[in-house]
């Protein structure tokens, strides 16, 4: 050993103590953060702006608010200023974690969805604001649709996040196309084979899939096994009352790769994005595509949608011969987590509060035609006829169920997704999909 | 001028500016991400001293296991590549083109100056499927072969990454090695050329032994670019099909950005950081063994 080299290793050495020392210091400090208790009223202290931190992605929801603060929230706009921040989607657990172990957060901000769980990093921190009290402390929480309220409960655990969408999912297809084939609505999943086959026959495409989100995907395994487990499916599985690896969940997986493997997604669906299926449906080329109502802004596009309006059918996922579950219960979300800072939630925050939750849904539903989970308090006139049916359908739901991944843990959730493209291409048999999910579940139990 | 380096104060005083800011931006979050590593959870969390139980996860963990090797495979494959491939175009602008070869050289080097997210982009395009369908399966189809979806598959997406790797870097490797065989002169090329030496043998006994130091600094530049491969790949197909080619960096910054786990995810840096090292290592000693020997 050379012995010049025993100062350096000692400095370096005394670095690494003195960074693991000064870690520890900041352990203590960081597991105290803690939010105030949101219980009771506007309790917080007023920020200087109404700062909104939405996703790039989603320019709805910023386009709304301005016009609100242009319009029905004047008042509190005036009060308090409307501002926002966006970031990407994808970087939301990063920033929001970051601004929040800054005590930075704004007053209203876009969410992961494991963050905002009474056991996630921002509910265990008291650091979202329990909507329902607050609501109720404001006298609008007649405002929120029940069937709304209760999706989000469902899936966070915990009134966290305002429904700025209230979307169904279910299967759009082509009028015109089913009428020219002799094609009936499928009520089975038998039928929906047929249907398919008598398509793939006739030149077109029989679902337009957008392979290389991976939730499209991952949507129909989820909603296989709800028609036939039941559905109760996925609630089983994050209760540990059944295995992913049981026969219905991997008949499910299966299904959906024996529907990859008979060309029914067109070629190259693995890689093809949302807006190439989308465009691929709006044109004619695709006679289905399974999708939420958030599809309602490009159907009622007129640049994007060049089979009309008129020509656009919207039916829930067919039932499974002999499954516990029923065609009638659709699918619901409520769009990303938004939640509310309770540190900042002071009385000028609640009058903007009181005023979206009196305001969104008739403001985003005669602007931009979105079902919002909010009460619609304004007649809107001249409503797309295909927003009109969906509205009606939304209204008519009684049972609803979640989607795929929605109660697994993200790890979990990007395993999902991940893998969905080796299932489907057949590098994965649907068994060992189900099994490395579940293994993924329960190490993160 | 001398007096001047000799006085050990100059020297303090010369280097310290520089030394800080090293320390200050190197070092020091350098050590702070060891320091992390030895425990678990995130700023808002906050951090739990866990000892060594981050690599004793990572030891078992299958999904890193994985990245390891895919950094691993990729780095070997590219830097083959791209040192054989720059290795035969320095020995074309040599000896075949000799002065005329300027044009080439900035052709080849040009998509060196591309940003890989580009690059990615345009790969993803040339191999595209569906409605869409990229030149490339226009001649398989040409060629009366059906379409194959290149990122479908694990096999595919590394040979499209590799090749697009290749692609983008040989001409910057080219170049490099290029000024190395310029540095031989040429009367040994010349006498061994008279001694009888040609072609293959030529280059073998006289033009690789001499150009051996900027080959391996070359070697060394390679392995360490290609084993930090993070945004072609997530470009080009988000390390997918399933996790198949999601490299280490990929890996890392899913487990620290996405999960939220910044302890576990230095983990998986320092062992990055340790496979350069190994890497880089091992590539030194089996040359000055070489030059031992010589």
């Amino acid at each position: 050993m050379n012995p010049r080299r025993t100062p350096k290793a000692l400095l370096a050495s005394g670095i690494a103590l003195l960074t693991i020392a000064s870690l520890a210091a900041c352990s203590s400090g960081a597991a105290e953060t803690g939010g105030s208790d949101s219980a009771s009223g506007p309790s917080g202290t007023d920020p200087d702006t109404f700062t909104v931190l939405s996703a790039n992605e989603n320019t709805t929801l910023a386009t709304e608010l301005d016009a609100l603060a242009a319009g029905a929230c004047k008042a509190e706009d005036k009060a308090l200023p409307l501002e926002h921040e966006t970031v990407a989607q994808a970087d939301v657990v990063q920033k929001v974690t970051l601004l929040a172990s800054q005590d930075s957060l704004p007053a209203h901000f876009i969410a992961g969805t494991a963050m905002v769980r009474p056991d996630g990093d921002l509910g265990a921190a008291d650091l979202v604001l329990d909507y329902k009290s607050a609501l109720t402390d404001l006298g609008v929480w007649d405002q929120i649709l029940p069937a709304a309220s209760s999706t989000i409960e469902n899936v966070y655990g915990q009134m966290v996040s305002l429904p700025y969408q209230y979307n169904l999912e279910g299967i759009f297809y082509n009028k015109k196309i089913f009428a020219e084939l002799g094609i009936e609505e499928p009520k089975t999943f038998d039928e929906l084979l047929d249907a398919s086959a008598t398509l793939k026959d006739a030149g077109y495409t029989p679902f337009a899939e957008a392979g290389a989100a991976a939730w499209p995907l991952t949507r129909l395994i989820g909603m296989y096994a709800y028609r036939l487990v039941g559905p109760e499916a996925m609630t089983a599985i994050r209760d540990d009352k059944a295995k992913l690896t049981d026969d219905g969940y991997v008949e499910a997986a299966q299904a959906v790769a024996d529907l990859a493997d008979k060309g029914y997604f067109g070629q190259g669906f693995v890689s093809t994005d949302p807006a190439a299926a989308t465009n691929a449906f709006l044109t004619g080329e695709a006679a289905m595509k399974y999708d939420g109502t958030w599809l309602l802004s490009n159907i009622n596009d007129p640049a994007q949608n060049k089979i009309g309006e008129d020509n656009i059918g919207f039916m829930p996922f067919p039932a499974v011969d002999g499954g516990k579950g029923s065609i009638d219960q659709w699918p619901a979300n409520a769009g990303t987590a938004f939640a509310m800072n309770p540190k900042s939630y002071g009385p000028k925050v609640g009058a903007w509060l009181k005023c979206i939750a009196e305001n969104y849904g008739s403001q985003a539903l005669a602007d931009a035609g979105v079902i919002s989970g909010f009460k619609v308090n304004e007649e809107v006139p001249d409503l797309p006829v295909t927003t009109a049916a969906i509205q009606e359908q939304v209204a008519s739901v009684d049972e609803t169920v979640l989607w795929f991944e929605a109660l697994m843990d993200g790890k979990s959730t990007s395993l999902a997704q991940s893998n969905v493209s080796l299932l489907v291409t057949g590098q994965l048999s649907a068994e060992d999909y189900m099994s490395q999910l579940q293994q993924s579940i329960d190490q993160n139990r | 001028m001398k007096r001047v380096f000799g006085d050990r104060k100059t020297i303090i005083i010369l280097l310290a500016p520089t030394l800080v800011l090293y320390i200050a931006l190197k070092v020091v979050p350098v050590a702070w991400s060891l320091g992390l590593s030895f425990f678990e959870g995130n700023t808002l969390r906050g951090f739990t001293f866990v000892g060594i139980d981050n690599f004793a996860k990572f030891v078992q963990d299958p999904a890193g296991i994985q990245s390891l090797w895919v950094s691993i495979i990729f780095a070997v494959l590219a830097t083959a590549g791209q040192i054989v491939f720059g290795y035969l175009l320095a020995l074309l602008y040599v000896f075949v083109l000799r002065k005329g070869s300027a044009f080439i050289r900035t052709a080849v080097f040009f998509p060196m100056v591309l940003p890989t997210v580009a690059v990615a982009l345009l790969f993803k395009s040339f191999v595209a499927v569906g409605d869409n369908q990229g030149p490339v399966n226009d001649v398989l189809n040409f060629l009366g072969l059906g379409s194959v979806e290149f990122l479908a598959s694990t096999v595919g997406t590394m040979g499209v990454a590799l090749a697009m790797t290749w692609w983008s870097s040989m001409g910057f490797y080219a170049v490099l090695l290029y000024t190395g065989l310029l540095d031989i002169p040429d009367e040994v090329i010349e006498s061994a050329r008279i001694d009888g030496a040609n072609g293959i043998r030529l280059v073998r006994h006289i033009v690789l032994p001499l150009s051996l130091p900027i080959l391996i600094s070359s070697i060394i530049f390679s392995f360490n670019s290609t084993l930090k491969v993070f945004d072609s790949l997530l470009a080009l197909n988000g390390g997918g099909p399933g996790t198949t080619t999601a490299p280490l960096t990929l890996y890392m910054y899913r487990t620290a950005f996405e999960y939220a786990e910044y302890g576990y995810g230095s983990t998986i840096a320092l062992v990055l950081t340790l496979l350069c090292l190994v890497f880089t290592l091992a590539v030194f000693r089996s040359t000055s063994k070489k030059s031992a020997e010589a």
